[in-house]
């Protein structure tokens, strides 16, 4: 039971004051998919039966390459943002939300530093 | 984790029903949600079946018409019958609305009553929104100025600043956005809500007041702010058609124009 009033559970700890960089952020990343995703569309395409030797001389070239990391980059770091919007708003246990948070953090990480290195390998040799 | 089932003593059972007196000619259903407190009872759906003959053109008259004549138990908030006080905001055929200005007429078929979408019921379709209420309370909803104002005048606005009001200061905090808001299901015990949220921008857009700065701050947070998803069923709901989505979304612009 608490005898706080209305107004003084309302107000809380306070306001944070931050979220506006992670909306922006996701904001911005989500344009930037726009046109990475198109072309990532048509470059898929334009790969379809290609073998290893075919793929790696295709992402060689630095143009390819640079939109390769780059959307790699950009894909991790928007799915960081918004899975983390999706368990803010189910999960209401403190502690099982900053765990769920932590680990949604590392693995994005993880898994965009990953594919980055994978490609960077297939592009250079290795 | 988010509750996307009724506890069992929160299901809603087949309540009674009241038949229209016989030669009523246009007889209309209404199926109400009833839930008293004070019987260890699970809420039950009543129907009341109404001469439309015999009764004024809106649900709020057909409610009206219940508690005077067939069922004095059925308990709801009311007061001006015209849409300027926001008391009888409630989910009247899927949506909510203030049941003063809608038309019996445009509904077809039965109508079903029901408060306002999860929240908890105090009685019948009389929500308790002591929450909303704090919530409003806490973003100041008044003109705060370090300025005094010239003796004996009113604080100037032009023209054009008052028409950035226009589309806010028509709320009557009905909390139909609020409470028809997914969002605000999950998280209202952070998340302001749509209606709050634009009472919040109707003070940081007056040009009288000199806290915008403090207001801004105070919304900036995950949570107050951010738990808005656009999802739009605040505008989509809203009785006088207002905008609240819009509000929110120039919260949000006014955030990222300070950085």
């Amino acid at each position: 039971m608490s005898l706080q009033t209305d107004l003084a559970r309302v107000r809380g700890l306070g306001s944070a004051k931050e979220g506006t960089g992670h909306w922006w952020a996701q904001r911005l990343t989500a344009v930037a998919l726009v046109p990475l995703g198109i072309w990532f569309v048509f470059a898929a395409v334009s790969l379809a039966g290609a073998d290893l030797g075919e793929f790696r001389a295709w992402l060689t070239v630095p143009y390819n390459l640079i939109l390769m990391v780059l959307l790699t980059g950009v894909l991790f770091h928007h799915m960081q943002l918004g899975m983390q919007v999706v368990f803010e708003d189910y999960i209401h246990s403190e502690r099982s939300k900053t765990v769920v948070l932590i680990l949604n953090r590392f693995i994005a990480v993880i898994l965009g530093v990953s594919c980055i290195i994978a490609l960077l390998r297939v592009a250079f040799g290795g | 984790m988010a509750e996307f089932s009724l506890p069992a003593n929160s299901k809603v059972v087949e309540g009674k029903t009241f038949p229209a007196p016989a030669g009523a000619a246009r007889v209309k259903k209404f199926k109400v949600y009833r839930y008293d407190p004070d019987k260890n009872e699970n809420p039950r759906m009543d129907t009341y079946e109404i001469d439309l003959d015999a009764c004024g053109p809106m649900v709020l008259d057909a409610l009206i018409k219940i508690k005077n004549e067939i069922d004095s138990t059925l308990t709801f908030r009311r007061s001006c019958r015209e849409g300027v006080c926001g008391s009888c905001a409630m989910n009247v055929g899927g949506t909510n609305t203030l049941a003063c200005i809608n038309a019996i007429s445009d509904f077809r078929g039965d109508i079903a009553v029901y408060p306002l979408p999860h929240m908890m019921v105090v009685k019948d379709l009389v929500p308790d929104l002591t929450n909303a209420y704090a919530q409003y309370a806490s973003i100041q909803p008044w003109l705060q100025a370090d300025t005094p104002a010239a003796p004996g005048k009113e604080r100037l606005q032009s023209p054009e600043e008052r028409e950035e009001l226009d589309g806010l200061w028509e709320c009557v905090l009905c909390f139909s956005c609020s409470t028809g808001c997914p969002s605000y299901w999950w998280n209202s015990d952070r998340y302001l809500g749509p209606a709050t949220l634009l009472q919040a921008y109707r003070w940081i857009a007056d040009s009288r007041d000199e806290y915008t700065g403090e207001r801004l701050d105070a919304l900036e947070d995950p949570f107050r702010l951010y738990r808005c998803h656009t999802i739009m069923n605040c505008t989509n709901t809203c009785p006088k058609n207002l905008n609240p989505g819009k509000a929110i979304a120039r919260i949000k612009q006014k955030m990222v124009e300070r950085r």
